[in-house]
């Protein structure tokens, strides 16, 4: 069977489903591809490249705010030069971080990229720049217009669920192209030993700086999307808890392939959904953090791979 | 990206200049001199070996050639080039290979994708991103090539981290050759093997010194005396002689620092 097989299934399955839907759970099926977007984009530095970032989240809330800063009050924005802005802006800050972080291996690198999405978190919680810790509302979600026709209004849901899988499936189609490519080989040889790449001809502080800014831009095309469906951004998004969530995802799909990254973002977003219920779970609703985590815990302890070596397991230790 | 492009030092003519060659090199770690003031020669068609006891400083001397660690004072001259200030990757490009002394492969890929991924490292546009690795025919030729070259042609389809321990280390120096280096700096290659694997592991040394200068450290020294065309003794980071093997073999201080009275 061709690899892009299943991909390509779930992205025909996923084109169809608006249909059958019910607001609510359409909604969901934006939120959970949104931080599939999200996910992806981390899964390129820890899986691919094998760089544990703890601050991912600085760019997806740099492309959030960016999205509803760059709006402002002036009507609804072209999609056509604010999504680019929005993920230009996330992968400046994140060359300039990568810059500095890459410098640095193992658990420096943790703490430095926690550092530095720490100062941009501090940067929209503490000033006015972003509406302090409230955030800002997103008055008009952005449009695509030629000639006097609307060809595309975010603000209509059917729109914003096409555009949010055209992301999706970009995201996961461009990364799939690079894991192929020498480009992502060399991300690979370096996750399992940079030094013998060095000693190979492999400038390797290069390439995983080009990663690091390609992770970066994706992140803030999540967040620009978050940004529109939610119509409102607040500091919370860049913070360390977003950071960890995102990596929680790729750990729970497991690491090392954009299909764990996926099916972690959806497994992640739906027991967070299931835990923050009252109408199923009542009081134990508001200590959804301690049946998550308990829940994540008891995965990682049971799946070291990932739900994606569930199958594996499945099938017996032959197919493994 | 223009850093990922290739800087191949133009060969240059410089008559009775040898490939590589290192002036004073002095490494210093606090305050223990690991290797101080060796001045030494490597030169295309020879291998030239370099022995001495644990913490002699071959190793540091093999790192600072590959330019993996700095100099502390010293300067490294290749082809013509002061590369003293070089970075490691640019010295690979330019013709320096090693290999390691622990086994440094990458042991999920296959074999010949060991080889093909060192081979890229000269290739242009490494951002082609709409490029398939794995139909890359420049490296793929260059990566089939040193296969053979080493020996393991058989085995390119195999999961490297499958290999015995002597196919590893063939792996080791066909990686190695992938990158088209003129100067081989060998860390070891013979450590742990057995007789048969070091048979044939010395065959394809001789067979490449033809086309490179060799620096190799070993501690088996009936294969060093067998195949060097020139050894070099190092004891507590100097160099207490460097000489044909039958000069050193009669060299009375390289006996008693090092051969023992009885070799």
């Amino acid at each position: 069977m061709k690899p892009w097989i299943v991909p390509v299934l779930a992205a025909v399955a996923l084109a169809a489903l608006p249909a059958v839907l019910t607001p609510y759970t359409q909604d969901l099926v934006v939120k959970i591809a949104v931080f599939a977007v999200f996910a992806l984009s981390l899964e390129l530095l820890v899986g691919t490249t094998g760089l544990v970032s703890l601050g991912h989240a600085a760019f997806f809330g740099i492309g959030a705010y960016v999205t509803v800063m760059a709006t402002g009050d002036r009507g609804a924005a072209s999609a056509l030069w604010l999504l680019p802005a929005a993920m230009a802006a996330a992968a400046l800050y994140a060359a300039f971080v990568g810059a500095l972080s890459l410098r640095t291996t193992g658990v420096y690198f943790i703490m430095v990229t926690l550092a530095f999405a720490q100062m941009a978190y501090f940067v929209f919680h503490d000033t006015k720049l972003g509406g302090g810790s409230d955030g800002i509302f997103l008055y008009s979600k952005p449009v695509i217009e030629l000639g006097g026709t609307v060809l595309l209004d975010l603000d209509r849901k059917p729109h914003l669920y096409y555009a949010v899988l055209a992301a999706l499936v970009f995201t996961y189609a461009l990364l799939a192209l690079i894991r192929r490519s020498r480009f992502g080989h060399a991300l690979a040889g370096i996750r399992v030993n940079e030094q013998r790449m060095r000693a190979a001809g492999f400038r390797t502080y290069g390439y995983k700086l080009a990663a690091f800014v390609i992770a970066g831009a994706l992140a803030g095309l999540a967040g620009f999307l978050l940004a529109v469906k939610d119509g409102a951004v607040n500091p919370e998004l860049l913070s360390w808890h977003e950071s960890g969530a995102v990596l929680l995802m790729i750990i729970l799909g497991g690491i090392g392939s954009l299909r764990g990254a996926v099916i972690g973002a959806v497994a992640f977003t739906l027991l967070k959904e299931l835990y923050q219920s009252e109408a199923l779970l009542g009081t134990l609703a508001s200590h959804w953090q301690l049946t998550l985590g308990l829940t994540i815990i008891a995965f990682v302890a049971l799946l070291p791979k990932g739900l994606i070596g569930l199958k594996a397991r499945l099938w017996g230790s032959a197919h493994g | 990206m223009a850093e990922l492009q290739v800087h191949v030092a133009e060969p240059q003519a410089h008559a009775g200049e040898p490939l590589l060659r290192s002036n004073l090199l002095t490494r210093r770690f606090g305050g223990l001199t690991a290797v101080h003031n060796v001045s030494l020669a490597f030169e295309v068609g020879e291998v030239h070996a370099v022995i001495g006891t644990n913490g002699a400083g071959k190793s540091t001397l093999i790192n600072m050639l590959s330019g993996e660690m700095p100099a502390s004072s010293g300067s490294i001259h290749f082809d013509g080039h002061d590369i003293t200030d070089w970075s490691q990757p640019r010295r690979a490009l330019a013709g320096i290979g090693r290999s390691y002394q622990r086994t440094t492969i990458f042991p999920a890929f296959s074999v010949l994708e060991n080889c093909r991924l060192c081979a890229q490292a000269a290739l242009p546009r490494a951002w082609a991103v709409w490029q398939s690795a794995q139909r890359c025919e420049a490296s793929l030729a260059v990566a089939r090539e040193a296969l053979a070259s080493a020996g393991l042609a058989d085995d390119a389809a195999r999961v490297a981290g499958t290999l015995s321990h002597g196919g590893k280390r063939q792996l080791e120096i066909a990686m190695c050759l992938a990158t088209r280096p003129r100067v081989l700096l060998l860390d070891e290659p013979l450590a742990g093997m057995g007789a048969e694997e070091t048979e044939r592991m010395l065959a394809l040394l001789a067979a490449l010194k033809r086309q490179h200068a060799v620096l190799l450290v070993e501690h088996d020294m009936d294969a060093v005396f067998r195949i060097a065309e020139r050894i070099t003794v190092m004891v507590n980071g100097e160099v207490i002689a460097s000489d044909a093997p039958a000069a050193i073999r009669s060299n009375r201080q390289v006996q008693l620092a090092y051969l023992g009275e009885g070799h």
